[in-house]
């Protein structure tokens, strides 16, 4: 086991370290979230009445975390195939799932960066207080179940020439039910609403971690056989 | 140590490798010759564990594939068109990590003596975008050579190297030919390819057309024979 982790960590600390000298992916998905923010900023009338944004709010806040998250997952995976890296990886005498967790929590990490920045100017913008326990704990659970299924699929998709169309239509449909468990979470939680309102969806982001990112860590090694 | 039967490789309806059959002994440096699309770097792959053969039988250093392929990942060092290294990292940093997933012992001594032996130990600190095609070949030799592996595959490992890189690669190959490795070299230069080989084969849409010692064939014989086997 711990032989298995400390590759797994290997992998993590290499794409940081790559990351962190390159920036290719965190200055994209970081421009591109702060952007869509902007946007949405200037698209909503924020004059409006507070309950107006409340409602808008969350959807927008998972709107930017969702294809910011494209943007870094295709990245990812697409960076791996275009060097040829990838096979060194599969070359290596490693269980594959460990690749498949080294690469995903990578990206947790990644698209946790860019939620660190999309936060607090979501406070900002929307005048709402988006730094709350509850709200930080969706995000949470909402980055790691869209890690790790869009890990799989951006690993499915990466070796395809339509790599950039490809990944979004494979992963909005996967990722529905975890954006809306995740918006009406966030939602619940902005408004104070009693957590027995909102509490299953909160249960069913969780199942669905627990469920999807099972299933992607079970099948990533049929999934990068070629 | 390899051991190669009956492999059929299809890609759809496309046939890549049909009914082959070849056998590489412990020590022996096989250089495989054919043109572009022959099915040299699909046969490579099947043997570095990359891709899974449609049918036949594949069996390395005692591993039968795929179901041994793990333990068989441990003896294969595999030397791919592309270098398969990390341009943002340096040479002893994309040697370490590889290191760890090879789950070897004393990582920063081997490090340190693979880069001597590539000559790169000066660049060490250098991330790996900054070196030229010759000097990544070499470090990919280093990446290969890491965990000591019992069977070597080289895809054509001198392309797109000038004459001195070339020159430097050859040597380092020809240092691989210790008589206890097996060594598969898949190349279009039949000099290289020729002088550092125990044994030729050529391959042509995906069959094996030709097959001799080195010490039975002559390199003008050699090149009549290819230009013959590969029309055919």
């Amino acid at each position: 086991m711990s032989a298995y982790l400390h590759k797994v960590f290997a992998i993590v600390a290499k794409d940081l370290t790559t990351e962190v000298r390159s920036r290719e992916m965190l200055s994209s998905m970081g421009a591109f979230a702060v952007l869509v923010i902007f946007v949405f900023a200037f698209a909503f009338d924020l004059r409006a009445a507070r309950s107006g944004t409340t409602i808008v709010a969350p959807g927008v806040l998972w709107v930017v975390i969702t294809f910011a998250g494209m943007l870094g997952l295709n990245r990812s995976l697409a960076a791996e195939f275009d060097r040829g890296s990838f096979d060194g990886l599969r070359l290596s005498p490693i269980d594959r799932s460990a690749i498949f967790v080294g690469k995903a929590l990578g990206n947790f990490v990644f698209m946790s960066a860019v939620e660190a920045i999309v936060l607090p100017l979501f406070v900002v913008f929307f005048n709402l207080p988006f730094l709350k326990p509850l709200i930080l704990l969706s995000v949470v659970l909402g980055t790691i179940g869209f890690a790790g299924v869009g890990t799989l699929l951006a690993a499915m998709s990466a070796s395809t020439r339509l790599r950039d169309v490809l990944l979004p239509i494979l992963m909005l449909p996967v990722a529905l039910p975890a954006l809306l468990a995740a918006v009406k979470c966030t939602a619940g939680a902005l408004d104070d609403a009693p957590f027995e309102l909102w509490g299953h969806w909160l249960a069913l982001l969780t199942a669905y971690d627990l469920a999807l990112v099972g299933l992607a860590f079970l099948t990533f090694d049929f999934i990068v056989e070629e | 140590m390899i051991q190669v039967t009956g492999l059929v490789k299809q890609f759809g309806p496309l046939v890549a490798l049909r009914d082959l059959d070849f056998s590489v002994a412990p020590g022996e440096f096989v250089s495989l010759m054919g043109p572009n699309g022959a099915g040299k770097t699909t046969l490579l792959r099947i043997l570095a564990t990359l891709s899974r053969p449609t049918r036949g039988a594949v069996s390395i250093a005692g591993h039968v594939l795929p179901k041994g392929a793990d333990d068989a990942r441990r003896q294969i060092g595999f030397l791919s068109h592309q270098p398969l290294l990390y341009g943002e990292l340096s040479a002893e940093e994309n040697l370490r990590f590889f290191a760890q997933l090879y789950d070897l012992n004393g990582i920063e001594r081997r490090v340190d003596e693979l880069l001597e032996q590539v000559d790169l130990a000066e660049r060490r600190r250098d991330r790996v975008r900054t070196f030229s095609r010759g000097m990544q070949q070499r470090l990919s030799i280093a990446r290969v050579l890491l965990h000591d592996p019992r069977v070597v595959l080289l895809d054509e490992p001198f392309t797109g190297l000038d004459p001195d890189a070339s020159d430097r690669l050859a040597g380092m190959l020809r240092r691989l030919h210790d008589g206890q490795r097996a060594v598969v070299m898949t190349t279009h230069d039949f000099d290289r390819g020729l002088a550092l080989c125990d044994r030729a084969l050529v391959i042509a849409r995906g069959q094996l057309a030709y097959a001799a010692r080195r010490d039975e064939i002559s390199a003008a014989g050699f090149r009549e024979t290819y230009s013959r086997v590969t029309r055919q």
